[in-house]
Parts: structure tokens; sequence; C-alpha cells
């Protein structure tokens, strides 16, 4: 009964943004206004819709509803109350009402801001926003319904909309329960933060098409969008890093990463939305990159729905992918529309974007940026390629392959390389001229400064030829930003008369953007420290050992003490864990750590948890396996040593402050400068 | 210079560009309705006939006295393939009711050949011997079988292929009796 | 018989002896390779079952016995490469991790990212042939609006000799 309400009230929700959709057109093209804006009403109705949807698909999730088969396929008795709610996006039906219902609440939060300087934007942006989101209810009302049900028929049990005839409703006892995976705390944060890094792209991309549908190609759509690009990209980037740091903790293989197809799918878009919010900038500035900024979000978009499409219709093969369904040839049709439409209007409109200036040498900042909208796109045809040449290769050869991170490893590490090396020189570089001189006298104190950080890291650290490039690139990127700001703190303590702290501070509220950016970057820089330690130097051994026997690994001893095992039959548990002592290599006692197997009867799936013991310098981390039974008589550990790695972590934090600071609204920066009354005499190239 | 710099960013994408962009656009949407179809696709069609598929028996098993045989060459046979792994638990359930069936059902026109889908040798034949499978048995090299067959990479699957070579059906799961597979396949031996 | 008896036991002996022979090389042949070594090669493979799940990591029943199979081969005297060509001939290329067609791999990927930078780079050119004398892109901006005025009054000139 409630399911078919929530069915119910879903279809009105698919209806009413069609609706909004041809009203939006027909009042734009027949010149009715107030057909427009009972479009924009409409699309204003679609968020109380689907939270309404929602809450009884949540209601159904908490109850044990059993009868609805999506609320079979994710819950079980056992689940805490909080996890069933969190099985909303849990499962594929769940999660396309749970990116539906985020699409509506941006929709609105956009059609609630104040139109008048920009009337004609309005209908075009309630189309495409309204086209994408009538896709993905569209995915729901006919082919993945949420509130399907299960009936007992002649043929078996099966799932149905609407009641078959000769039929009986059918309540299984108990439900299969969520992925374990999915139940760790870091999981649950995971995909919603994945989806609002998507769906927030989708605005920005609605504005450029009404740009360039409208004519309206000057920057008008970059400065409304601006601050949605700048929060998209930081959900996708706290998506990005949590599925790293929840693979690290829960996925029990030692990694990150280690690209997936569905990961590099997440990926992509990451890929073009950095190179795109780079590129407004110059926009801004100097009226260039028009061209860029519109393929770069149309880019991000079209990848954002991609990779959707690769993850969800059974394309690619994947350790993330969800059950393959019907959705494919729809997203198919989808991707073929709005790829086709968008190239269309760009070609169509590609001589509006004229340009304001031009570029005048290969080394000043707008020839930086140019390089670094190449970098990042080179890394996205890496990708791109290693995406979908198993496909191409099993279509035109019958033979599979796969690509593995050998081949990314190698193919995009000279090209983040030369991307950290970017990093580090744009704070120097000027904007519009510049030669080797200038960028040179900018430059050559903290080069030599990184030379003997690297020469000092050779003779200490290590010899690897790889690492040295990566850890003296690291070096001069972090001297030339520290150096940067310091300069600003300094001449600010100067002529403000302030001490360190009251100068960091407010040189930093009143310039959010390029020190939160100089924040990013330092955090950056600081993951890359943590990343080339793990990637360079981890070492990995097993063993099968008895209580009291040792294994030794990297100075480390990891002595087996004890195991036990036990169940939690109300959470549907069993436990087994290990406890070992670690010693240094004096025979110093370090701690003690419980690595952990968990089996989840419901859905017959064990979960490996790590015992880590952390530290900057690097992270002990040990494994159950069993590879043989876990018994006191032989058990077996598999045992990383991942140097650095928290120095990722910690710059995955670092990176947080900063993205924030940047991000902060503040008034336009154009009335800041004038209330300062007193200019602040920054005389650097860098400006 | 001005002018120039204006008339250069007015000139629209040149031809090539287009063709060349509209060409990968139309390339890359092709190679993903082709992905989607196969992704798609069930197996292999009943009532369509088989393509020629190459067996080459595990060591001690044999057809005819040959170690290898193709599906073409038992052309007015009833044919029974049933794919296996030994690390399938369902495919234990079913291994001792085919070797059943294939020992009534000797010398009768019906010829049941087993398939190991990616699988160990070693396995392989611990599983054989387990069971005490007699009847020809070939590993599913490089899964060419499989992908043949168009299979959904489950396992155990049995197709039943009649005396013409067509697909007439398939078992998806194990049996759980020998009536089960007897009732399939008596109506293939006489139609 | 009792001749028999004993030219028998003779023989028996001597086929146990033999017997033996034979076995000892076989129980002297080293150690078992430790799962370190299995783990090298296998974390170069893939699981031939499972999605893009390295075969180190990969916790099924018919992984295990992968293992073992690499463990046994490796016992043999095997080398890394004899057990990889022995995996790729039983499941296909799909089962190493990184392509056997290294030219296709890596030189597209390549191929494309060169023939961008080109491009971008003789676009660049375009922009920057137009010889500005200036050095400052503000005179430039400067410098178009008075040509630009001067079209405009050019122009309403023009307009106003068509209308007298």
């Amino acid at each position: 009964m409630i399911a078919d309400l929530g069915f119910g009230v879903l279809v009105v929700t698919f209806l009413v943004t069609l609706y909004s959709v041809f009203a939006a057109i027909y009042g734009e093209l027949k010149k009715i206004p107030a057909l427009v804006e009972s479009a924009r009403r409409a699309m204003l109705l679609t968020w109380p819709l689907l939270t309404l949807t929602a809450g009884i698909l949540i209601y159904l999730l908490v109850n044990n509803h059993f009868e609805v088969q999506f609320v079979y396929e994710v819950t079980s008795r056992s689940m805490p109350t909080y996890l069933k709610v969190t099985a909303w996006w849990g499962g594929q039906a769940g999660s396309l009402l749970f990116w539906s219902w985020l699409m509506s609440a941006f929709t609105s939060l956009v059609t609630l801001r104040k139109w008048d300087r920009d009337r004609e934007l309005l209908p075009w942006v309630t189309v495409v926003s309204g086209v994408t989101m009538a896709f993905f209810i569209g995915m729901n009302v006919f082919f993945e319904n949420p509130f399907a049900q299960l009936y007992q028929t002649f043929s078996g049990i099966e799932s149905h909309t609407f009641q078959p005839a000769n039929s009986i409703l059918f309540t299984p006892q108990e439900g299969r329960g969520l992925n374990p995976l999915l139940r760790h705390p870091g999981m649950v944060i995971h995909p919603p933060m994945l989806y609002l890094g998507f769906v927030s792209f989708v605005i920005p991309y609605a504005f450029a098409m009404a740009a360039l549908i409208t004519g309206r190609t000057d920057d008008r759509w970059i400065r409304i969008t601006r601050r949605w690009a700048l929060w998209a990209w930081l959900f996708l980037t706290c998506g990005l890093i949590l599925g790293g740091r929840w693979a690290y903790d829960v996925l029990g293989w030692g990694g990150y990463w280690g690209w997936d197809p569905v990961e590099i799918a997440a990926f992509m878009p990451w890929l073009t939305g950095t190179a795109f919010l780079h590129s407004v900038m110059i926009q801004e500035k100097r009226g260039l990159f028009k061209h860029w900024n519109i393929l770069l979000i149309v880019l991000t978009y079209d990848l954002v729905i991609f990779g959707t499409f690769l993850t969800r219709s059974g394309v690619l093969s994947s350790v993330h992918s969800f059950a393959q369904s019907a959705i494919g040839p729809l997203f198919f049709g989808f991707i073929g529309l709005t790829l086709i439409t968008s190239v269309a209007l760009i070609i169509y409109r590609w001589a509006n974007l004229k340009s304001e200036t031009e570029m005048k040498s290969l080394l000043s900042r707008e020839a930086l940026f140019l390089l670094n909208n190449l970098l990042f796109i080179s890394i996205l045809v890496v990708c791109f390629w290693g995406v979908i040449r198993p496909l191409i290769s099993e279509l035109f050869t019958g033979q599979k392959v796969t690509m593995g991170p050998p081949y990314y490893e190698k193919a995009s590490g000279p090209l983040f390389a030369a991307l950290l090396f970017l990093m580090g020189i744009a704070p120097l570089s000027a904007w519009g001229h510049s030669t080797m001189k200038t960028l040179g006298r900018a430059l050559w104190k903290p080069t030599l400064l990184a030379v003997a950080i690297t020469v000092w890291i050779f003779f200490t650290y290590t010899r690897d030829p790889y690492a040295l490039i990566g850890f003296s690139l690291v070096a001069f990127t972090i001297l030339v930003t520290l150096y940067e700001y310091g300069r600003g703190v300094y001449a600010r303590m100067r002529s403000q008369d302030e001490n360190m702290l009251e100068a960091f501070w407010t040189l930093t509220a009143r310039n959010r953007r390029r020190y939160g950016g100089y924040i990013v970057h330092l955090s950056i820089a600081l993951m890359a420290i943590g990343i080339l330690g793990i990637e360079l130097f981890q070492v990995e051994t097993q063993g099968t050992i008895a209580v009291g026997d040792s294994l030794q690994i990297s100075g480390y001893t990891i002595k087996y003490r004890e195991v036990a095992s036990w169940d939690n039959l109300p959470a549907g548990v069993n436990y087994t864990r290990a406890v070992v002592d670690v010693y240094d290599r004096e025979g110093n006692f370090l701690g003690n750590l419980h690595p952990r197997k968990d089996y989840y009867f419901d859905s017959q799936q064990p979960m490996t948890i790590p015992g880590q013991l952390a530290s900057m310098k690097d992270e002990l981390y040990v494994l159950l396996i069993n590879w043989e039974p876990i018994s006191q008589a032989g058990t077996t550990f598999k045992i990383f040593v991942n140097p650095l790695v928290n120095w990722l972590w910690l710059g995955s934090l670092l990176f947080l402050v900063g993205i924030i600071v940047a991000a902060w609204p503040d008034k336009d920066p154009e009335l800041v400068t004038v209330q300062e009354g007193k200019r602040i005499p920054q005389t650097s190239a860098a400006d | 210079m001005t002018e120039t710099t204006i008339t250069t960013e007015q000139r629209g994408v040149p031809r090539w560009a287009q063709i060349i962009i509209w060409i990968f656009l139309v390339c890359l949407l092709v190679i993903m309705a082709l992905g989607l179809q196969k992704a798609q696709k069930p197996m292999a069609e009943v009532g369509k006939r088989i393509p020629d598929l190459s067996f080459q028996f595990f060591n001690g098993y044999e057809y005819a006295g040959a170690p290898q045989i193709n599906l073409s060459n038992l052309r007015g046979k009833v044919v029974v393939i049933n794919v296996w792994a030994s690390w399938c638990k369902p495919c234990e359930q079913e291994a001792p009711e085919l070797q059943k069936f294939w020992e009534a059902y000797q010398g009768r026109e019906v010829v049941l050949i087993g398939v190991d889908y990616v699988d160990t040798p070693s396995g392989a034949m611990t599983y054989l011997k387990k069971f005490k499978i007699t009847f020809p048995n070939a590993p599913d090299l490089q899964s060419s079988i499989s992908s043949t067959l168009n299979r959904n990479m489950g396992v155990p699957e049995t197709y039943f292929i009649d005396r013409e070579g067509v697909l007439k059906f398939v078992q998806v799961g194990p049996f759980t009796s020998i009536e089960a597979i007897q009732n399939i396949v008596d109506p293939l031996i006489t139609p | 018989m009792m001749n028999r008896l004993v030219r028998n036991t003779k023989y028996a002996t001597l086929l146990l002896l033999i017997t033996i022979g034979f076995a000892m090389p076989i129980i002297a042949q080293g150690a078992t390779p430790t799962d370190d070594e299995v783990n090298r090669i296998a974390k170069q493979l893939y699981c031939p079952v499972c999605e893009n799940t390295p075969l180190d990591v990969c916790p099924t029943d018919a992984c295990r016995q992968w293992r073992e199979e690499i463990r046994t081969m490796l016992a043999d005297g095997k080398s890394e490469d004899e057990i990889k060509k022995h995996f790729v001939d039983y499941y296909g290329a799909r089962v190493l991790n990184e392509p056997p067609n290294r030219v296709t791999t890596y030189l597209v990927p390549a191929v494309v990212i060169l023939l961008g930078a080109l491009l971008l780079f003789r676009g660049f050119q375009l922009w920057t042939k137009p010889t500005v004398p200036e050095t400052a892109s503000g005179t430039a901006k400067r410098e178009a609006k008075p040509v630009q005025q001067d079209e405009y009054v050019a122009r309403l000139e023009e307009e106003l000799k068509k209308r007298k």
C-alpha cells in the first residue's frame, strides 16, 4: 500500500519534471513569460515530491518491509537503524533515487536565486537540468523501480510494479542484508559525497548550455556558476579521497587506489573539473580560454554521465559494478543525446566565443595555464584509453585484455610529475609578458634549495631515481608556495604593522581564493609525499605462524599472541580476531594490533579489517588471511609496511581546510579593495 | 592587427576539424552500443545452430578413441554439453546424476561432454576422480567455448543440442535428478 | 619352493630399494616456495573468475587453488615467465595485468597526446603571429578601443552622408 503510494509520487514527480521542461521550451520559444515562470515553479515542486518519495522508501527500509524487492535486497533484520537508512543508496534503484533527490535540491536552489540579470538563461537552465533529472527519475519509473514488490506467481517469485494476475504478495522472512563492505562508517559517506560532486557539476553545465543556446557567451555563466563548480569539485575530491581511505582501512589489500575501471570513471570528471576550475580564472582575468571552459565543463558533465553508464550497465567488469540491468540502453540513448547536442552547440557557437586579449609569451601565466589544461586532458586520454581498450579489444579481436596498474602508472606518472612541477612554477609566472630571464630570476632560489634537499635525501633515504625526481618536485613546489605565502605575510606585517599571526589571518581572509589555492597546492604536495612513499617503497610479506612465533619485516617484529572467534548473532556476524605484539629493531614494545576477519552470515561475505600502527614515517599494516583455516597452530598473516602513507591523509585534511578557505563566500573582490584604502605594496613578478 | 585578431577569433570550427570530431563521436557511440549489446545478450540463442566448438580432452579422456573432437563431427547425434568447475559447489550436486545419466545412455546416440570453465588442471582432475566421471571432459581453454556460447560466465550450465546441431535448451543451475535430464534428452533422441 | 620364496623376497627388496632411490631426489628437491614468492607472481595476475581482482588478494576457493598451482610450478623450477605463459594459455591474455601488445597500449595515447600538443602549439603560434609591438596586454586592449571607435565614427559619417 505504502509502496504503491511511493511509486505514485515518483510518477507524479516525473510528470512534473517533464511539464517543467516542455513549458520552459514552449514558453521561451513562443515568448510567453508566464509559462516560463510556471516551469520554474514546477521545478521547485520536484524537491518536496522527491523528499516525500525518499521518506516513504526510508520508512519501508527501516520497518523491514521485505515484500518490497529493494528492501529485501539491501536490508536485514539484524542491521542497526542508521545502516538501514544508508541502505537507501546501497543498491541500484535506491541510489538512482538518491541522485534524483540531490539533483532536485540543487535545481531548486538555483531556481530560487535572483534571475533579474539573466532572464534569458533561466528557461534553458531549467530545460537542461530538467532533462537530466527526468532521465534519472525515468530510470526509476520504468526500469529500476525501488517500490517494486515481490509476488508469488506460477513461474516462481517475481518482482513487479503492478500485481500480476493470479499472484499473491510474497513477504520473505528476512532480507539479504547490505553488502558488508558498505556497513563501514567511512563507506556510508563515500557514495553521497561522490553523488554530490557529480550532481553539482550539472548546474554549471546547464548554465554553459544556456549560454551557448542564447548566445550570451560572455563571462556571465562563469561568474554565476563559479562557486557551484568549486563546491562540486570539493565534494568530488572528498568522495575520491574518502573512497581511497575506506579502501585502505577496510578492503584489506594494503592499498588505497586500484585503478579499477569504476574508480577511473569517477576520476575522469575530476580531472576535467580541476582543469575547469583553473581555466575559468584565466577567462575572468584575461578573457581568454572561452573555448576551453565550455569544452571542459561539457566534458565534465558528459564524463559524469558516461561514468555512471559504465558502472551501471554491465558493459565493464569491475568490483564496483552494480548488477547488470535494463537501464543500459536508456543510458546509452541519453549519452548519445547529450554528446551530440553539446558538440553541435559548441561548433555552432564557436565563433562567438571571442577572446578579449591574446597570449604573448610561451612562459606567461596564461600559457602555463594552457599547459595545465593540456596536461589534465592528457591524463584524461590515458585514463579513457585504459577504460575503453579492453572493450575495443574484446569487440574486435574476441580476446579480452586487462589494463592494470602498470599501464596507468607508467603512462600517467610523467604527466603527474609535470603537473607537480607546474604547480610550483605557476605562482611565480607573470601575466602577459614573461621570458626565461624573468621566470628564471624568480625560480633560481627555490630550485637550488630543492636540489639541496634532493641531495640530502639521496644520502640519507634512497637512491631510487623516480623517488628522487618526485621528492625534488615536491620540495620545489612546497618551497615556492611557502615563499609566496611568506612574502605576502611579511609585506602585510610591514605595511599594516601587524604581527605574524594577525598578518597571516587577515591576508588569507582578504584573499581567500589566492591563499586558499596556495593551501590546496601545499596539501597536494603533502599528498604526493605520501603517494611516492607507498607506491615506491611499500614492502610486504606473508607467512603462516603458530601462536608464539613471529614474522619480521622492515625492522619490525610481529609476534603472534592469540586468536579468538566469537559470534555476534543479533548483528549477524562472526568475528575472528588475532592479537599481535609489535616490536622494533631494538626489541622495544611498540603496541598491540588486532587484525580481524568479520564474516556476515546473511550475505555470506567476509571482511578483512587490518591492524594498523601509524606514524608519519611509515605504517605497519597487518592482515589476517585465510588461505588456510585460522587457528592457534597456524594462522596466515599478510603484513605491509607503507612508508610515508600518513602524509597522504594529512595532506587530505589540509586540502579540506584550503578549499573551504577558497570557497568561503565573500563580498565582491572589487568592493573589498575599495574598503582597503591602503594598497599593499606587493612588488613581485607574480602580480 | 586587432582586426586580424578579431577575424581569427570569428572563424568557426574548420570543416576538417568538424568532420574528425563527428567521426570520433560516432565511433565512440558505436563502440558503446556494441559493448552494451554484448553485455545484454543472454546466451547462445535457443533454436539457432551452434557454431563449431573444439574439445581437447583432459589426460585419460577420449571419445571414439580420439583425444579431441569438434562439435561438427558429432552431427547426427544428440550432444549434451555440461559446463562446470571444480570450485563450483552446485556442480558437485549434479555430478553423480550426470555420471549416472552417461552410464544409462551409453550407446544411445547421445554424447555427453563436460567442459571445465576457468579451472586449474589439478583441481579438475581431483574433481573428476572424486565423482568417478567417465564421460569425456575438456578444459575451456582461454574460455573460447564459453565466449562462443555467449555464456553469462556462471556455472553449472548445460546445453542440449539436437541431431541437426541446433541448440534446443539451456539449463542454468544444477540438475537435481537424473529424471530431469532424461526428460529433456528423450524427446531429442526420438522427436 | 623355499628358493622361490627367497628369490621373490630378494626381488621385492631390490624393487623397494629402487623405488626409494627414485623417491629420494623428489623429497630432497628443495623447500616449498614461500607465500611471498607466490604472491610476487600472483600480484601480476588477475583472478580469471572474479572481476578485476588481483590474484594475490582474491579470497575465493578458486583463487586459492590457482595460488597453490603457482606454488607447485615454482617448486618444479618453472620461471616467472613460464608460469605467466601457462596462465595465459589456459585463461587468455586478460589474466595478465598488462596487455601483451605493448605497442597499441602505449602508442595510441602517446600519439593522441602529441597530436593535441602540436595542435595547441600551432594555435598558439597563430594567436601570437599578428605581431603587437607592445609588451603589456593592456596597451593592446587600449589600442583596440580607439581603432573600433574610428571604425564607428567612420560608419556614422557614412550614415549621416546617406541621410543628407
